[in-house]
């Protein structure tokens, strides 16, 4: 189960751990992008976070959204329509609720999911952000039908996610900026892939720390 | 670095500023968010023509936003993509009640923003087409690449769409015209040094002082190859010739569909150049290279256009699209028909194009 205000703690961790994260972001990016993906992401989260006092008290699509708007509005680049189409398309699939049950956590991250793949038209393997993201909801569903409790469960989820990060590496940009050094994108790990390993990451850290 | 600047974040705004202060009788410029919008705007019963990208390559976009051209420009942090609330508060403000044209150059950040955007305005019962521009030769993968980008095609597209709009076309037929000059026209760039970003404070690429780089991208994106320094006859051949070969480059290009009411992918292929075509020749300077240079750089493209049978009915010369202070050049060359020479023509009033007025 997920409280709404699991969901705020979810935002300011996430905002914690990007700010953590940042010049790392950046310097994944400079290999193979232009350099700015963890300034983005932090000035986004940072604007997230400005937008939680307005939202705090409403139901939980509400939050997502001005997550979504905040991040579209200020990250720029192609993280921020993929990364806003994540947190809006996630806000619909949960609209009114005040909480949700492990099912509907699976499905509003499902949503935001798919949201962002058909935002950016990307196929697994193509080095981005859906090579964690995807393939740790994979894992969060399953460990969830398998009657795992929560935290148990993104705990799962957010191992897979990491590991498929690090799977980027060997990986052929197909999308993006990246997609122009071909071959000479190998050997680099897909800083979107990353950062969307942290914002599990900080779901995870939510879970445990409540 | 040495800029004239003040502190790098505060760099674009003083630009703009500068901008709205120099030319007040044609724009204004509005901030939070930030677009730059046509002074008469909304023009009654027209349809208004959008563009917008990352700064760093004036006078594009937002040194065309005047009559003849464009109603309002995005422009995004330097070389990063603008944002859909800037591009649906300027759609908002330049909005006749005849639609929207966005003209959006092929970046990922760019097709996304201007999607989201376009998606918001028709939510307000704004009918909008987004008509992308890509027309890079240098990029020959559209299937493993985010494919070709859009370059030097964009500011032809802007001027020539932006007079049909101005003459009254209705937004179906300004967007079929816009997709027609994208697939006529194709461009390649080449670079001498890098630029440096404010921000950064470094250059965007490391090149060495004897070498260039053949097919760059207008944010320093890696080309075709790289070479040592060559007598400029010999690269500008190297450049046309890639302009003008008659490769078969299919791709696939996302645009809305009023009947299905969604986002549609389309397939398009260029046309080949034959000879007794008539072009329009852009040879345009990356923003460190004199004009001094780029009129020998035109008197190749003249000679090899000559001996191919392409007729050079008009052109351009001169800093258009630019990348900071990159020193280079690149050349695009437009295949047009009668119309299209007639909408070239017609009266134009921007800070960075002027002519018929």
């Amino acid at each position: 189960m997920l409280s709404r205000n699991d969901i705020i703690q979810w935002i300011k961790t996430s905002a914690t751990l990007l700010a953590e994260n940042k010049e790392y972001l950046t310097e994944l990016d400079r290999a193979i992008g232009d350099a700015d993906h963890g300034d983005n992401m932090d000035r986004g989260f940072k604007k997230a976070l400005l937008q939680l006092d307005e939202v705090k008290d409403k139901d939980i699509g509400s939050i997502l959204k001005s997550i979504g708007m905040a991040l579209i509005s200020s990250v720029g680049g192609a993280a921020g329509p993929l990364y806003g189409t994540f947190y809006m398309q996630a806000a619909n699939a949960v609209a009114a609720k005040q909480e949700l049950s492990d099912e509907e956590v699976v499905e509003f991250l499902q949503a935001g999911t798919t949201g962002l793949i058909n935002r950016g038209k990307t196929k697994p393997g193509d080095k981005t952000i859906i090579d964690s993201l995807q393939p740790a909801i994979v894992t969060l569903k399953n460990n969830i039908q398998e009657g795992q409790e929560l935290a148990e469960a993104m705990q799962g989820a957010v191992h897979r996610a990491e590991q498929g990060a690090r799977e980027t590496i060997p990986l052929v940009a197909k999308k993006g900026r990246a997609s122009y050094l071909g071959e000479r994108s190998v050997g680099h790990q897909d800083p979107g892939a990353t950062s969307a390993y942290l914002l599990l990451k900080a779901l995870l850290v939510t879970l445990e720390s409540r | 670095m040495k800029k004239l600047m003040n502190k790098p974040d505060d760099v674009l705004r003083g630009q703009l500023d500068g901008l709205a202060k120099a030319h007040s009788d044609l724009l204004q410029v509005h901030f939070d968010p930030t677009y730059i919008y046509r002074s008469d705007a909304p023009v009654k019963n027209k349809v208004a023509v959008i563009s917008g990208g990352g700064s760093g390559h004036e006078p594009l976009h937002g040194g065309y936003v005047g009559k003849g051209m464009l109603d309002a420009a995005c422009p995004g942090e330097i070389f990063t993509s603008p944002t859909p609330d800037q591009m649906f508060e300027a759609a908002k403000k330049v909005h006749a009640g005849a639609g929207i044209l966005n003209i959006v150059k092929n970046y990922t950040g760019d097709v996304m923003n201007f999607e989201m955007a376009a998606d918001m305005a028709r939510a307000e019962g704004m009918k909008v087409h987004n008509i992308i521009i890509d027309d890079d030769v240098a990029v020959k993968d559209s299937l493993y690449t985010a494919g070709r980008r859009g370059v030097g095609t964009t500011v032809l597209a802007e001027k020539i769409v932006g007079a049909a709009a101005e003459a009254g076309y209705e937004l179906n037929n300004l967007a079929d015209l816009c997709r027609k000059i994208n697939l006529n026209g194709r461009s390649m760039g080449m670079a001498l040094t890098p630029c440096i970003t404010p921000g950064s404070g470094k250059p965007s690429f490391d090149l060495a002082d004897d070498e260039i780089e053949i097919g760059i991208g207008i944010h320093g994106e890696p080309g075709v190859r790289r070479t040592n320094i060559k007598p400029a006859d010999e690269i500008v051949e190297e450049m046309m010739l890639a302009i003008m070969e008659n490769i078969e480059y299919t791709r696939t290009l996302r645009e809305w569909s009023d009947n299905q009411n969604d986002w549609i992918d389309v397939e398009a292929s260029d046309p080949p150049f034959n000879t007794g075509d008539n072009v329009i020749a852009f040879v345009n300077s990356m923003g460190g290279t004199p004009i001094s240079e780029l009129y020998g750089v035109y008197r190749k493209v003249a000679e090899i256009c000559d001996e191919k049978g392409l007729k050079i009915v008009r052109k351009l010369i001169g800093p258009y699209i630019t990348s900071i202070e990159m020193q280079g050049c690149s050349i695009t060359l437009l295949k047009v028909d009668d119309e299209m020479i007639r909408l070239w023509d017609a009266p134009v009033k921007t800070p960075a194009l002027k002519w018929g007025i």
